[in-house]
């Protein structure tokens, strides 16, 4: 009975230590409010730099977006852009918590201020920057809704769909607008809707389907993994607009900016020819544009709290756009998806940096 | 002996069955049987038989070699992997001994079952593919059980109170492992946020199950408690408790808890999820210990304190003994559950088994082996679920000592 006894104790003696698991006070109570309270005065940038780690949420399943590569490191241009924020911020892109967040729960997490911000395929819409109260950073991809064929079935455009099928999940945004494009067109063609992704993708690599519709990215990635992937073409085609950024929350500028032009910083860092190979050469350079954006001249970093040399951390660190895009997407990686919008506005895409000064 | 022989003398004589007999009884008995057998035999093997094609021909076990160290401890930093080992060895060690120990009475504890487990244990250890170091390890785990099952018995001969000091050995060596695995005081240290895989699920559910079931015993004694107060507070708790979703709780303590607390005060979130997990299945808990509790008759109480005993020596003597082992498989079940309800984390951001396969799902080069992935985590949830409900089940039989 001495037994029953010892383990009663054991065990509460058991909780003592897991007190102990408490993450110490990094800041003191006085400068922490939380971030959600409209009478926050300590900007959120404040809070992660006395931290001196960023906490990013992101998705943690996306191919070529978030995941967890097989040595155990967080990959993806998603979680680039929480690197590429952590190496202005510390000079250190490792300095970053990841959360895997859920679709449904990446809001309220962000909004609790569980995460700093989130870099989690998220589409800028007009009700998620407004009654959401988010804050949308510029757009780090461009994605839209596409449709899969086989390349030998002579389908060029929606319209030589008529009379064919479709493969659509059902429920999503995807299914309502295939019906909307296909009704604008005045194209009659059979949907074959799926609850899930995955059966959608087998029915389609099977044959049941003519061809199969969901958003780019994820046509290209599924497309990386179907038996014979050359055979299969997307169309030129875009049914909606997904673009896809970082957020944060609302009421908090300095924190917004900081991300913000982080983002930009990558796209500028691409448009001015710097990579992570030459950006110590470019130090250098003469031209005064390079010179202020790396931080040699002028006070362009500390007008944010950040320092003047943070987009030179961020390319030293992270590498440019261009070099994000590549290794987790582009040729680099084995999706080979053409950069298309994701291209600078300078070769007829849509990325666009105001000017660093 | 000489008793058994006689009552087998006085019993009718058994008739040994060939197995040809045994087939004819239970399985071709009547023609509609045998139909029914070979139209069942044939659906069997059949799917067998596709399950077998798919695994050695279609299924790519690519993505959980490469991946294995990430199932299994997380993105826990490689270089402190010897730190994880150290634990296992730590706990292979102690589960010899206190099998040793409590087992010190048996003839031998190297039953023919044991060992064909034993046996299964290191040949599995062999077969699976990885570098030859770590299977060293896996077989000195085995080793270290076995030995250390011999070293138990032959102490727990010689020192008879020594059944007495394990459960203080089991918590000096929890706190050891917590060391271990979080690191400090000399070693580097290591966040929770870097905790993942099937560690993190064991870790998780071990902890919580050792923390709800003495809060749920607590609650089924106050839940029938004559003292107004701690009677309302424990059928409050347990109501609402048991009526929460379990996901709504972990919801709230993994997103929603920075909402009330400032930065610096929030507890970490793997003992957030701990908590959560602790006060959903106490509330369970207490229910089925309430059960047990309700079939000790009366006069067993009534005997006890007539003897002279105080309440609490009525409870600890008499009552709970009697009560928890009459609930020991609906506790047993409820543990099971608890331990499966940890997948429940993958959803609100906690990278343990399940969470941790969906990031590895996402990897460029292994995309689409959902098939290989999850009846990976299948088969070791499996392997544990059962470990627990056949440890409960020798528990069941140690205790069987009345009726």
């Amino acid at each position: 009975m001495i037994r029953w006894k010892s383990i009663l104790v054991t065990t509460l003696l058991m909780v003592l230590p897991l007190t102990a698991c408490e993450t110490p006070a990094p800041t003191p109570p006085a400068n922490s409010q939380a971030p959600s309270s409209p009478a926050a005065t300590t900007s959120r940038l404040e809070t992660v730099k006395s931290r001196g780690k960023l906490i990013c949420g992101v998705d943690g399943g996306i191919p070529g977006f978030s995941y967890v590569d097989q040595d155990g490191k967080y990959s993806g241009i998603d979680v680039d852009v929480c690197r590429a924020v952590a190496a202005a911020l510390f000079n250190d892109p490792n300095a970053v918590e990841y959360r895997n967040l859920d679709s449904t729960e990446r809001f309220t997490a962000l909004s609790s201020g569980e995460v700093d911000m989130l870099a989690r395929n998220t589409t800028w819409t007009i009700s998620r920057d407004t009654s959401v109260g988010l804050e949308f950073a510029p757009t780090t991809f461009y994605d839209g809704q596409g449709m899969m064929v086989r390349a030998d079935s002579g389908i060029k455009t929606l319209k030589d769909l008529q009379g064919k099928s479709v493969c659509v999940e059902s429920g999503t945004t995807s299914e309502l607008n295939l019906t909307d494009n296909l009704r604008k067109q005045a194209v009659e063609a059979e949907t074959v809707t799926f609850q899930q992704a995955e059966p959608a993708y087998a029915a389609y690599a099977e044959g049941r389907c003519d061809g199969i519709t969901s958003d780019k990215s994820q046509l290209v990635a599924r497309r990386s993994n179907l038996p014979n992937p050359e055979e299969h073409i997307l169309l030129e085609v875009t049914m909606s607009k997904e673009p896809l950024g970082p957020v944060t929350i609302n009421n908090d500028s300095a924190w917004f900016d900081a991300v913000k032009w982080v983002t930009y910083a990558l796209i500028e860092g691409e448009e001015l020819g710097i990579t992570q190979a030459n950006v110590d050469e470019m130090k250098t350079s003469t031209d005064p544009t390079i010179k202020r954006f790396l931080g040699i001249e002028g006070d362009l970093g500390k007008g944010m709290g950040l320092s003047n040399d943070f987009a030179y951390n961020v390319i030293k660190q992270v590498g440019n756009y261009g070099e994000v895009y590549d290794r987790n997407l582009g040729e680099k990686s084995q999706f080979k998806l053409p950069r298309g919008q994701n291209d600078l506005w300078t070769n007829g895409g849509l990325l666009y940096s105001p000017p660093f000064r | 002996m000489k008793t058994l022989e006689n009552q087998q003398l006085s019993q009718p004589k058994i008739t040994r069955i060939t197995p040809k007999e045994w087939l004819q009884q239970n399985l071709f008995s009547t023609w509609y049987n045998s139909l029914l057998t070979i139209v069942l035999l044939a659906g069997i093997s059949w799917g067998i038989y596709g399950f077998f094609k798919w695994a050695i021909a279609v299924a790519e076990w690519e993505v959980i070699k490469v991946n294995l160290p990430l199932f299994m401890v997380g993105r826990y930093p490689k270089d402190q992997y010897w730190r994880i080992w150290l634990i296992v060895g730590i706990i292979s060690s102690f589960a010899g001994l206190s099998w040793g120990v409590i087992g010190r009475k048996a003839a031998t504890l190297f039953t023919i079952p044991v060992l064909i487990v034993l046996g299964i244990i290191s040949a599995i250890s062999l077969l699976i593919p990885g570098a030859v170091p770590f299977k060293l390890l896996l077989i000195l785990m085995v080793g270290l059980v076995v030995g250390n099952g011999w070293i138990g018995k032959q102490l727990g001969n010689k020192i008879t109170t020594l059944g007495r000091w394990l459960s203080f050995g089991w918590f000096i060596a929890f706190l050891l492992i917590l060391w271990l695995m979080l690191g400090g005081l000399g070693i580097k240290s290591v966040s929770t946020n870097d905790w993942g895989g099937l560690m993190l699920t064991i870790f998780m559910a071990v902890v919580s199950i050792f923390l709800s079931f003495p809060l749920g015993v607590l609650l089924a004694l106050g839940r029938q408690s004559t003292l107004p107060v701690i009677k309302i507070f424990s059928i409050a708790y347990i109501e609402i408790f048991r009526g929460l979703p379990l996901i709504s709780i972990l919801f709230m303590g993994q997103i929603m808890i920075p909402l009330f607390l400032p930065e610096g005060m929030r507890p970490d979130r793997v003992l957030r999820a701990i908590l959560g997990l602790t006060l959903f299945s106490s509330a369970y808990l207490a229910e089925n210990v309430r059960g047990g509790l309700q079939s000790v008759p009366r006069g067993q109480i009534e005997a006890a304190k007539a003897l002279g005993l105080n309440t609490p020596l009525v409870l600890a003597l008499i009552v709970l003994p009697q009560a928890l082992k009459v609930a020991i498989p609906s506790i047993v079940g409820q543990f099971i559950s608890l331990f499966q309800d940890t997948t429940l984390l993958a959803i609100v951001g906690l990278v343990e088994l399940l969470g941790m396969s969906r990031s590895i799902l996402a990897q460029p080069q292994f995309l689409g082996d959902y098939a290989e992935v999850y009846l990976f985590n299948g088969i070791l949830f499996w392997i544990i679920c059962y470990a627990m409900s056949l440890g409960s089940r020798q528990l069941e039989k140690k205790l069987n000592t009345g009726h």
